[in-house]
């Protein structure tokens, strides 16, 4: 069962907060990320991590009058949380795809404390099921 | 495909390479007590004799050739392991002993049926969880190559070679050696090997539709390991009829879903497309193992889909006998799926009531609590019963549920003609 893990930071100013962190709790939080996606990668659960660019960067694209892309700048004060990153996790059980978000809302942030960031889970859809 | 593939170079070479490939493994892995080292030896010999074979011809001894040199990689890998420990200073007794005990590398290889059995069942050992036991099923016994096993479930080839290689760690960590399983052991790891199979084929079968149909062909993979592991034991009922369940079920495939991948019923497929010479295949199969043998799970699945099969028609079904069969299956094995497929029969039979009726059933059995196959099959017979607005909210509710595209796009499909036949009985009603 293929689970889609996603990270959510608040909007804020544009800017993710770990901006104006010590760099020394950078490099903890970095590290903790390194470590997580390496145990999921030699566990063979890991299809895909990537990390998304800030808020500011983001780009809301509708289709004009003539179906050319009509482009909206960030960061969007108007939302609260904004995707940050996402992981897709191949599992045995939903529980377990519980299990690795939680490893991915205790990552640390200043000081070392947990941020307890909110990860949305969702189960992937897939194209079999067998007739009965 | 990637150029490292085996079967990539000739489909021939291809066959014969997956074919030997589990001989020469068993024969190999017999011999050396490193079963992670020896299937990667095999694996170079393959890949190496797919590069040379089409190009130099397929040797006398295609066999020899192949088990000759994976021996000679794995006596390299063995030299290279013992200068390794040399350099670390470790023991390297016990490598030499294991080396000192294989035979020289022109020997001529026995091959005995039973290695290939041992090395099933290896894959069915109880320290595997099942995406592992496939890996390496696929892999040791089918010869694909990691590559080809990665585009087939959809996943990096990295996260696939871990899985293999975990597998074989958790193999080499349990200590059992390679070698027959205690009698105790044979008939549970039998039934782990079948499971496996069954698996790969439905993982194959139901992904054949629509935007998977680049995916190497599981189910071909699954029917050919089956039909090996049945030439091995032709006496085990269950392996006869799970080679008989996949037949009978691959011989709709064709008729299974329309031109753009959409899902088509059984009760709505054009029935000459079924495939005549499979389902001969399946029913001699499943008629044999049901009048010698003790009946099991699989022999009574194939047989309801011989049911299915043998029926000219969707009005021919003989429903009394699949409800039948059904009773015998759910006697023997506890599983909420064959009550809830016995309660459609029990509805064709008895009538839609009865089968509600069994559903009501279910709805207190925590295995199938928000299962989407619940509302799915509640909405078929309450349509059946002629209430279209209650089949409605089940048929969305379900679709809402499942996780299959196909199966989602039918039951959304079925939900909004029933809801627009109920507007236009509505609209006239008004007028």
């Amino acid at each position: 069962m293929r689970y889609m893990l996603l990270m959510h930071a608040p909007s804020g100013t544009g800017d993710y907060q770990h901006s104006t962190w010590d760099p020394a709790d950078w490099r903890v939080h970095l590290d903790y990320w390194r470590r997580l996606n390496g145990e999921l990668t030699r566990s063979g659960e890991l299809v895909g991590v990537e990390a998304l660019t800030a808020p500011r960067e983001a780009r809301v694209v509708r289709a004009g009058r003539s179906g050319a892309p009509a482009v909206t700048d960030g960061p969007f004060p108007e939302a609260k949380e904004f995707l940050a990153g996402y992981w897709i996790v191949d599992v045995d059980r939903a529980e377990r795809a519980y299990e690795i978000a939680a490893r991915a809302s205790a990552a640390p942030g200043p000081g070392g404390a947990p941020l307890a960031i909110p990860i949305e889970v969702r189960q992937v859809m897939r194209a079999p099921a067998a007739d009965a | 495909m990637t150029p490292e593939s085996p079967t990539s170079a000739d489909p021939a070479v291809g066959r014969l390479l997956r074919e030997l490939a589990p001989q020469v493994l068993g024969a190999v892995a017999r011999r050396h007590e490193d079963f992670s080292a020896a299937e990667d030896a095999v694996q170079e010999a393959l890949i190496a004799a797919a590069a040379r074979w089409p190009a130099d011809g397929v040797p006398d001894n295609p066999r020899g050739w192949l088990y000759q040199v994976a021996r000679r990689r794995l006596t390299d890998h063995v030299r290279s392991e013992v200068a390794r420990r040399r350099r670390e200073e470790a023991v390297a007794s016990e490598l030499l002993a294991t080396e000192a005990a294989a035979p020289p590398p022109d020997a001529e290889i026995d091959v005995e049926e039973d290695d290939t059995l041992v090395l099933l069942f290896m894959c069915g050992h109880p320290a595997l969880t099942p995406p592992s036991a496939i890996a390496l099923t696929l892999r040791a016994v089918g010869g694909l190559t990691t590559a080809e096993i990665a585009s087939a479930f959809l996943v990096p080839e990295a996260t696939m070679a871990q899985r293999i290689s975990r597998a074989k760690q958790s193999i080499k960590a349990s200590g059992v050696p390679f070698a027959m399983p205690t009698a105790e052991e044979r008939a549970a790891r039998l039934g782990a090997v079948l499971h496996v199979l069954y698996l790969i084929f439905n993982e194959g079968y139901t992904s054949s539709a629509g935007p998977h149909l680049h995916r190497t062909d599981l189910s071909n993979e699954a029917i050919r390991l089956a039909r090996a592991v049945h030439a091995l034991l032709p006496g085990d009922g269950e392996v006869t009829g799970l080679l008989a369940l996949m037949l009978l079920t691959d011989a709709r495939r064709g008729a299974r879903t329309g031109p753009s991948g959409e899902l088509i019923p059984l009760d709505a497929q054009d029935r000459a497309l079924w495939d005549q010479g499979l389902i001969a295949e399946g029913i001699a199969l499943v008629s044999d193992a049901l009048s010698r043998r003790a009946v099991g799970p699989y022999q009574l699945q194939a047989a309801i889909a011989a049911v299915h099969d043998e029926a000219a028609s969707a009005a021919d079904t003989d429903w009394p006998q699949i409800l039948a069969l059904y009773g015998l299956l759910e006697r023997m094995s506890d599983n909420p799926m064959v009550a809830l497929n016995r309660a459609i029969a029990a509805a064709m039979v008895h009538g839609p009531a009865v089968g509600l009726e069994l559903v009501a059933a279910l709805d207190a059995d925590a295995r199938l609590r928000g299962h989407y196959r619940l509302d799915a099959v509640r909405a078929h017979l309450l349509e059946m019963a002629g209430d279209p607005e209650r089949a409605v909210t089940h048929y969305r509710a379900a679709a809402e549920r499942t996780t299959s595209i196909p199966e989602r796009d039918y039951l959304t499909a079925k939900a909004a003609r029933l809801a627009a036949d109920l507007r236009g009985t509505s609209a006239t009603g008004d007028a």
